[in-house]
């Protein structure tokens, strides 16, 4: 594993963020929403048409980073900046497919908002959840707001007794190696303040939602305030793909990594 | 700290109140030195079984979001085709 660029704030720095960004003026904040997408010509739609119906007073932009899509995202994206404006919907695409990570950061440079806001592009994040998030992270004034599917009043649809049977012997474990402090590891439905998020992401390495584990893992050390609201999980995605042998290697690697490292 | 020391310390810390209790003899001799710490690890394995059980059992579904999220791609789908986008066919 290479080693991480970029400054890492130490634990009382993160504190300092925690306590400054309260002194920001209530009602004056903008949310930036990074949405990665790959070949979501149709889902891409869906999500903006939600995201506008579920936000109605809040000040918000949508930026889409898409790896190249050959089945014309971009083209769909270009209609909905016709239809809502361009200062809501920013198209900030890349060539080809180069990772969640990367498509993060560089959603992060066009980001003008105070808060960003991550999430999935094939709908299995509900942007109905979005004003819960808001309203958390102002409650509490947390540096971070994760959506969790495990605690009541969130769930899941979709997944056979196997896929339900790894998700939780995998939380199990992750739960007793590394006391993550969030019920929800892997999971990508996220408010972050964008100091926060420049100050985490630069500081993870892996890739796939290893990454996602490593975030949360690398803010919980540092200290962050980070809250939880339930959220509802839709894969429609589940029966086409499967989680194979690769897959688990792949999660454990990531677990030790993350003990060694964090 | 890396969360690694902080979890050998802690291992650390526990067998040398162990061995601490075996020298002492508090522990009556001839009381085999592995005894407690394989309970232990078993009970571990155990609680940790327990727990994956139980979140099974108790895993929280929502087959009504599914309905739910089909109402709300129906009226999406609607609203695109009266503003005239193209949003094809999934």
């Amino acid at each position: 594993m290479s080693e991480p660029i970029g400054e890492v704030k130490t634990t009382k720095e993160a504190r300092v963020i925690d306590r400054n960004e309260t002194k920001g003026e209530e009602g004056k904040h903008k949310y930036s929403i990074i949405v990665p997408t790959y070949n979501e010509r149709l889902n891409i739609a869906l999500i903006v048409y939600l995201i506008f119906k579920h936000l109605r007073d809040v000040d918000f932009e949508i930026i889409v980073v898409d790896d190249g899509s050959p089945d014309g995202t971009q083209e769909i994206v270009k209609q909905l900046q016709h239809l809502y404006g361009e200062d809501r919907i920013l198209l900030r695409a890349r060539a080809k497919k180069l990772g969640l990570g990367t498509a993060y950061i560089h959603g992060l440079k066009h980001a003008t908002g105070d808060f960003v806001v991550i999430m999935d592009a094939d709908l299995s994040h509900h942007p109905k959840y979005l004003p819960s998030f808001i309203k958390k992270q102002l409650e509490t004034n947390a540096s971070i707001v994760t959506g969790t599917r495990y605690v009541k009043g969130g769930g899941v649809h979709g997944w056979n007794l196997m896929r339900k049977l790894t998700s939780r012997g995998a939380n199990v474990l992750a739960q007793t190696l590394l006391w993550p402090g969030v019920s929800d590891l892997t999971g990508s439905f996220r408010l972050y303040k964008k100091s926060v998020l420049e100050d985490v992401i630069s500081s993870c390495v892996s890739k796939g939602y290893v990454f996602q584990m490593e975030m949360i893992v690398r803010a919980t050390r540092k200290g962050y305030h980070i809250e939880e609201v339930p959220i509802t999980f839709v894969d429609r995605v589940f029966g086409t793909s499967k989680l194979g042998g690769s897959e688990i290697v792949e999660y454990l690697k990531g677990l030790v990594y993350l003990l060694l490292t964090t | 700290m890396k969360h690694i020391v902080k979890i050998l310390s802690l291992l650390l810390a526990v067998s040398a109140f162990w061995i601490g209790l075996l020298q002492a003899a508090i522990i009556p001799p001839g009381y085999n030195t592995w005894l407690l710490p394989i309970y232990f690890v078993v009970s571990l394995g155990c609680y940790g079984l327990l727990m994956v059980g139980l979140g099974l059992m108790q895993f929280p579904t929502c087959p009504q979001e599914a309905l739910l999220l089909q109402h709300d791609i129906a009226e999406a789908k609607d609203f695109f085709k009266h503003k005239g986008v193209d949003v094809g066919s999934d």
